[in-house]
């Protein structure tokens, strides 16, 4: 895989076809940005101009960059070659296969040989859900959690890609925080769309979109540390809880 | 003129692809459409108002839809070039997964839904087999991890073939199928266009008129259900 250093990703239209006001948006290894805006507003769209490597082909005209130049063709159309793995908000696989057939298919795609793949990808899946995914589960039988659970644990297994795009993981009901923890791990750029403060407050920069448009790019540079601290502690406090309303507590006399 | 032949399941989003390809081209080539179905058909009617190019459809009725396209494709070829045409698109029935309706000389795509499942390439391969290039559709209704394994069952069938994956609705992704176009050769000879493949082997007596099941009401080329490769001539 050509070792990516930057992709950027240049203005297109707003809805009434007014040109976007920044200049390029860069996204390098280790970068953690939110994207966020009412529903609506074309979050979803930028970061789909993203993987498909939008050259002014999509609806939004934005072009993207690798490495300062137009994209090659194989990283385009070989997924092998690929560097971006999208996890979408969809919920469902529509492959009828059981787990470790689905993603045994999955590694051969991508010329994996790596025999133990199929187990540490479900493995780490199960990290992230509440009920074990189990390697003989027909994907069809999966949960919408777990459908994303497996998905984000591809990306990060099977795909391994150094761009991770993920749409609205906080609601696929699994647990974000060990997700955003094992993201961070290894030097990926990882694009959240979210309208979840916490995530938001967790990336390094925040691009916030309106009519189709992105209108600001964010930096707070630490000034909302103070924020941050106070929004952690309020999500502990609703995790626990989540979890001792899941596992059939009744929170009598306050939680 | 070009020659693009364009075959693929009902449903899959054949005609989203052409109009795609349509609109790209509009500019640069005189394009003509011909659409074959078998009861009804409105491709035309809708891609000739909404683009104003020449189109004509054809009903099989009786005759199976991919016969037909091949029966009336000498007449088609005649009337894109009288409407000088540079581009000629012919979008099948898309029923039929044995017949092809790709010919020498042409571009044949076959246009196949990334929803159909994980066996649905190798139930169609002599559609895919035949054809130059796959554009597989509805890419954005399936994750990238779905996308990328129902691209290695494509290939399982042609490993070579050329693949292009769009949400034809948005168009996103096709700029390697219209190059693919641009990239296609003129028709050279015209009377030396033959069929790529060969279509299943005929004349069964279903297809003369006899209704009864069971093929011991039938004669020629008849198949039971068991000790049958997949011909099985006799009786």
């Amino acid at each position: 895989m050509e070792t990516i250093t930057e992709i950027a990703v240049l203005p297109g239209r707003d809805r009434r076809g007014e040109t976007e006001s920044f200049d390029r948006i860069a996204i390098r290894p280790g970068d953690t940005i939110s994207i966020v805006g009412p529903t609506g507003s074309g979050k979803s769209a930028f970061i789909n101009d993203i993987e498909v490597f939008a050259q002014a082909d999509t609806v939004t005209g934005r072009s993207v960059l690798v490495n300062g130049e137009a994209p090659s063709e194989a990283i385009c159309r070989d997924p092998a070659m690929k560097p971006i793995a999208l996890i979408t908000q969809n919920s469902k696989c529509l492959a009828d296969l059981p787990v470790q057939d689905f993603l045994a298919l999955h590694i051969a795609s991508r010329r994996i040989g790596d025999v133990d793949l199929v187990d540490r990808t479900v493995a780490q899946a199960n990290e992230f859900t509440g009920e074990a995914i189990g390697r003989t589960t027909r994907m069809t039988a999966l949960s919408g959690g777990q459908t994303r659970a497996l998905m984000i644990a591809d990306a990060l297994l099977v795909s391994n890609t150094p761009i991770i795009l993920l749409d609205e993981i906080e609601n696929a009901g699994i647990f974000k925080d060990r997700v955003i923890a094992r993201l961070k791990e290894h030097d990926r750029a990882v694009i959240f769309v979210t309208h979840d403060p916490l995530v938001s407050l967790l990336s390094d920069r925040r691009i916030v979109m309106r009519e189709g448009a992105v209108v600001d790019v964010l930096e707070p540079n630490g000034t909302e540390r103070e924020a941050l601290a106070e929004l952690s502690a309020i999500d502990d406090r609703l995790s626990s809880v989540r979890e001792r309303i899941r596992s059939g507590e009744v929170l009598a006399g306050g939680s | 003129m070009r020659l693009a032949i364009v075959a693929g399941p009902p449903g899959a989003g054949k005609t989203a692809v052409i109009r795609q390809v349509i609109r790209a081209f509009c500019g640069t080539y005189r394009i003509a459409y011909l659409k074959v179905d078998v009861v009804q058909a409105f491709e035309a009617e809708e891609l000739g108002n909404e683009f104003g190019i020449p189109t004509r459809k054809v009903c099989s009725g009786d005759l199976c839809p991919d016969h037909t396209g091949i029966m009336v494709l000498a007449d088609a070829l005649s009337w894109a070039e009288e409407e000088a045409a540079d581009l000629l698109i012919v979008e099948s029935a898309g029923l039929c997964l044995r017949c092809t309706p790709y010919t020498t000389q042409a571009l044949g795509i076959i246009v196949l839904p990334a929803i159909a499942g994980s066996n649905a390439p190798l139930k169609m391969a002599p559609m895919i087999a035949f054809a130059d290039l796959a554009v597989v559709t509805k890419t954005d209704l399936v994750s990238q991890a779905e996308k990328e394994v129902f691209r290695e069952c494509v290939r399982q069938v042609t490993p070579g073939i050329e693949l292009v994956e769009t949400n034809a609705v948005e168009g996103t992704g096709l700029r390697y199928l219209f190059k693919a176009i641009e990239r296609c050769a003129e028709i050279r000879d015209p009377a030396a266009i033959v069929l790529r493949g060969t279509p299943p082997l005929g004349v069964c007596t279903i297809c003369v008129g006899k209704k009864e099941i069971g093929w011991q009401h039938h004669f020629g080329t008849v198949r039971p259900l068991e000790h049958a490769d997949h011909l099985y001539r006799g009786d």
